[in-house]
């Protein structure tokens, strides 16, 4: 077998159902319109495999956070599956948000004195 | 989306994914030829290329609506029926060798099951007793290997002063006439005293039980039917309570009917009469009862015995002998004391050896058929060598490849397992059929769900057994892709057969094991055959049953006059050579009569002489049964009417007591002290009562008319007897039909039962010894089948493999004759280390045999060295004809192959 296709892309296990969730709380998309956005939101600094976020929507949809139906896209005129979160997909977010707010949080005051004295 | 839907929903899902996926790449490509002004195909590839690998995405996309570990098995389970599919001559060799070998298992389990596993089928079964009595002081009581059984003032004695039971009771099983119904029938009749259905508690099917006021003597009489009975002669009618039969000529009312399958400890019956002891006209003896109690709920059978115990001394304290001519307390020299049995035990009795070593050796000729399967499995393990080594080198995992080899097994052993069910059903019919004829909880056999439970458990461990073998030699297959395509024509590494030799001599000492015990079993039929029974020319004399009840004739003289007109009506039926009558012919398993004797001269005081078995016989009883007499002479009917004082023993009792049979005529024997003594006139040849596996009795045969004389010297007569007759149309329809016109000739209100040949009742004292020896032959050639396939695999594939050698060796002037003996040393070194190892478990298991067998050691040399020669002189054959496919070998091709 090859190397795995995740390592380059998540920071941590989940990361990408987040940023996808995070995406689609703000408007319903497809996954190409995903790519996209996730890219430019994060300017490039997050370089995510397209072909890794098939699986992670599949996940999504089979946990109910996001449901999908066919659509015929506006600006492509092209028939693309498009993805909404879900209410529980919302609380999900919330929680992870949360949960990775702490863990920064946590990491940041581990790091910061450390920082500081190297900095002095 | 519930699990369901994702079941139904698979396919669209799927769809969609891939849809999905083209969409993306397609709509990647145009923006990338609109916005870097790329070529459609220049545009494609570099979307392709940022996509990554579509099919892989789309897998591992799948893989999430998946159950992998299940998917994986049905991938497995299809290939498997691919495979059974493309090698059809492989896959009915294993199923049918599987499906027999689970069949086989699954009847003989279920029999097993039902008869000695499954409790009984009454409410608290571990509370119900057989009462039985243990009297090593009385020696020679005839039935003193079952121990003593009770006589009415004990039953009296034990139910009003146990401390122990519930419920205890009496019973013994005849028969008895039914007239007024159809035509005069002979049933089966269970007496029963009060005690005996509470003991039981089973409540009646309809009417009520048999209680203590219905076995008030003189009083109404009353009677139950079985629910056989009921079906077959009223239709199931309920209104037959309260109606009126006559049984015996008494005019009995109809109580209630016992429910369906309901028998008095394994005893069918058609009737239950109640007895009528009367407590006033007991005495100490009559030891002719069968006991049952219900202990009370955390009585053990050790405390019943303690009771039992003190119980007998309150007997001997309350009754007393007339004939003894003093009180109980002589019974003291007969040590009785209490030897009760459970009653799963009693009704089971001595056929749970037989049916354990039955399910032993079935259970052999499973392991030998998965041996054979594994060996099978082997062969074709080697054939895929070349496709497992590029398996394995294009990265499959071992545990994935071993994993794929069992579920192929466990399919094989689930479709064996199926197809074996369908052969177990068969067994069980052939199994009923060829049973000892006293099978116990016969009608309980059935085919249920821990049956279909056992053949389940047995196809998984044999897919196991067989599996894990193939399995391991399919995970190390030859990983050079060069050693494996050069595979077929490479010599065999020692190596590679070693694990198919392994299995060879596995099953060639298991056969041995089986064939050894069959062949013990052989001798010991054949021991039995030569044992003489104390009669001649079995299969030509009939037997027939007549009871002559004392409400249809009063007299004694009067009902031995038409036994002798019976008897003389039988002697001139065409074809009849003689006719006689007796109280028991041998093995009829009808319960003897017995007493003790006093020789004149010898000590006479009550107790003091052994026990004797008393049968009552008629002038030309012994020549039609073909009993020699070795002195002296047979009964006359002058002795017999004229009420002489004469007798006929056997010639054991002759012989211990006057030295000789010729000494013995003359000689004067008593069984009272009162009575006048009784002279010897004859001496019959020791007839084996009981079965020849069994000491012949010594026997006192009295004429079928005696004096009483403990009643004043009053006559008295046989009442039940049996009829012999010798003819050669013994046995056939036309002389029992004959039979029947004769016997109502004399007496149209007499039935005519258990017509049967002397020679059915011979053979059915040797069912058992019969059944073991059937089933051990079966299990003997299935093994032996086996073994020699299994060798002839071995040799046939060796063969195979060694064309080249063969070829190089051909080439080098080796001789087609050395050759082939070459292949035939390697089949029987195999079978000599088989052999080996099996004389050894062999001689472990025929220890276990020991009490089935009869005048054969369990060591016997001449079973254990033919066996070895048998199997050796098999191997050879059987690795003789793959061997012979040497002189086919042309040494120019097999090297040009090269």
């Amino acid at each position: 077998m090859g190397k795995s296709t995740e390592t380059p892309r998540d920071l941590f296990p989940g990361a990408l159902e987040m940023m996808i969730l995070e995406s689609l709380r703000r408007q319903p998309a497809h996954g190409y319109a995903l790519v996209q956005h996730i890219q430019q939101r994060s300017k490039n600094l997050l370089q995510v495999e397209e072909g890794s976020l098939y699986p992670a929507l599949q996940r999504l949809l089979k946990s109910k956070l996001v449901k999908a139906e066919w659509a015929v896209s506006p600006s492509t005129n092209r028939r693309v599956r498009t993805y909404e979160i879900t209410k529980a997909g919302l609380h999900h977010l919330e929680r992870e948000i949360s949960s990775f707010d702490r863990m920064l949080e946590g990491i940041q005051m581990v790091l910061g004195p450390a920082r500081r004295t190297a900095n002095s | 989306m519930s699990w369901l839907e994702r079941i139904f929903r698979r396919r669209s899902l799927y769809d969609e994914l891939d849809e999905e996926v083209r969409e993306h790449i397609e709509e990647k490509t145009e923006q990338l030829m609109r916005l870097e002004n790329l070529s459609r195909v220049e545009a494609r590839h570099a979307a392709v290329r940022a996509f990554g690998n579509p099919t892989l995405v789309q897998t591992r996309s799948r893989e999430v609506w998946q159950w992998p570990k299940l998917e994986s098995f049905v991938a497995d389970l299809r290939l498997a029926l691919r495979r059974l599919r493309k090698s059809p001559g492989f896959g009915i060799t294993v199923l049918l060798t599987l499906a027999i070998g689970i069949g086989a298992n699954t009847a003989v389990f279920t029999v097993v099951d039902s008869i000695l596993l499954k409790p009984l089928p009454y409410p608290q079964p571990e509370q119900l007793v057989a009462v039985w009595l243990h009297a090593p002081g009385a020696a020679g009581l005839t039935n003193f290997a079952e121990g003593l059984r009770l006589s009415p003032s004990m039953y009296l004695t034990f139910a009003e002063h146990n401390r122990t039971f519930k419920s205890i009771g009496v019973w013994i099983s005849g028969t008895a006439n039914v007239t007024g119904i159809a035509k005069p029938e002979e049933v089966k009749a269970t007496y029963i005293s009060d005690g005996v259905l509470q003991a039981f508690d089973v409540p009646p099917a309809a009417g009520r039980w048999i209680l203590t006021a219905d076995q008030v003597p003189h009083t109404h009489e009353v009677a139950m039917l079985s629910y056989g009975y009921w079906q077959r002669r009223f239709g199931g009618d309920a209104s037959v309570i309260g109606r009126s039969i006559q049984v015996d000529s008494h005019t009995r009312e109809i109580i209630g009917v016992m429910p369906r399958g309901f028998e008095v400890m394994n005893q069918d019956f058609d009737v239950l009469i109640p007895f009528a002891f009367d407590p006033r006209h007991q005495i100490l003896a009559g030891f002719g009862y069968n006991g049952i109690g219900r202990m009370k709920p955390g009585v053990t059978v050790g405390e019943a015995d303690a009771d039992i115990a003190r119980m007998l001394n309150i007997w001997m304290d309350s009754w007393s002998n007339e004939d003894s001519g003093g009180g109980g307390h002589f019974y003291e020299t007969w040590k009785i004391s209490g030897a009760i049995r459970p009653m799963k035990q009693e009704v089971i009795g001595n056929i749970g050896s037989v049916l354990w070593v039955v399910m032993g050796t079935i259970g052999v000729v499973m392991l030998i058929a998965c041996t054979n399967v594994a060996n099978l499995l082997l062969v074709r393990a080697e054939g895929r060598q070349q496709e497992l080594a590029i398996r394995t080198a294009l990265g499959a995992g071992r545990t994935r490849i071993a994993r794929e080899v069992l579920t192929e097994c466990v399919l094989l052993a689930l479709i064996g397992g199926v197809a074996g069910i369908g052969i177990a059903m068969a067994g069980l019919r052939l199994l009923a059929a060829i049973g000892p004829a006293k099978l116990p909880r016969v009608h309980e056999i059935s085919f249920d769900a821990r049956s279909i439970a056992f053949t389940l458990g047995l196809s998984l461990f044999s897919a196991l057994l067989f599996g894990t073998i193939a399995a391991m030699k399919s995970m190390r297959p030859n990983t050079s892709l060069a050693h494996a395509s050069a595979g077929r024509t490479a010599s065999v590494s020692r190596d590679r057969q070693r694990g198919r030799n392994v299995l060879v001599i596995a099953q060639v000492a298991m056969a041995m094991v089986l064939l050894i015990s069959a062949v013990l079993m052989i001798r010991t039929l054949a021991a039995l055959r030569d044992v003489d029974p104390g009669f001649a020319d079995a299969n030509h004399v009939q037997t027939l049953r007549i009871a002559i009840p004392q409400q249809l004739i009063p007299d004694a003289q009067m009902t031995l006059r038409l036994e002798n007109s019976i008897a003389d009506k039988l002697a001139a039926i065409p074809g009849v050579d003689s006719a006689g009558l007796v109280r028991d012919v041998p093995m009829d398993e009808i319960d003897p009569a017995w007493n003790n004797i006093f020789i004149e001269g010898k000590d006479d005081r009550a107790g003091s002489a052994p026990m004797r078995l008393f049968n009552y016989v008629s002038p030309g009883y012994f020549h039609t049964q073909g009993t020699r007499l070795v002195a002296g002479r047979d009964y006359a009917w002058d002795d017999i009417y004229g009420l002489r004082s004469v007798g006929i023993v056997s010639e054991n009792l002759a012989r211990e007591s006057w030295g000789s049979a010729q000494a013995a005529i003359g000689k004067r024997f008593r069984i009272m002290p009162t009575q006048a003594w009784i002279e010897v006139v004859g001496v019959a040849q020791d007839v084996h009562q009981n079965g020849v596996d069994e000491e012949s009795p010594a026997t006192v045969y009295w004429p079928v008319m005696v004096k009483v004389p403990w009643a004043n010297n009053a006559i008295d007569t046989q009442r039940f007897v049996t009829f012999v007759l010798h003819s050669d149309r013994a046995g056939t329809d036309s002389l029992r039909g004959e039979i029947q016109q004769a016997v109502w000739q004399v007496n149209g209100n007499l039935p005519v039962a258990s017509m049967q040949t002397q020679g059915d009742l011979y053979s059915r004292s040797m069912a058992r010894t019969s059944f073991t020896l059937v089933m051990l032959a079966i299990a003997g050639a299935m093994a032996l089948a086996l073994s020699l396939i299994g060798i002839y695999g071995v040799i046939s594939y060796a063969v195979s493999q060694r064309t080249r050698e063969i070829g190089i060796r051909m080439a080098l002037g080796a001789r087609k004759s050395e050759l082939r003996w070459m292949f035939v040393r390697s089949a029987l070194a195999l079978t000599g280390i088989g052999v080996v190892i099996g004389l050894g478990a062999a001689a472990g298991v025929a220890r276990m045999l020991k009490a089935l067998l009869f005048g054969v050691s369990p060591l016997d040399p001449i079973s254990f060295a033919a066996v070895p020669f048998l199997l050796a002189a098999a191997s050879a054959l059987a690795s003789f004809v793959p061997a012979s496919r040497v002189a086919s070998v042309n040494p120019v091709d097999a090297l040009k192959d090269e």
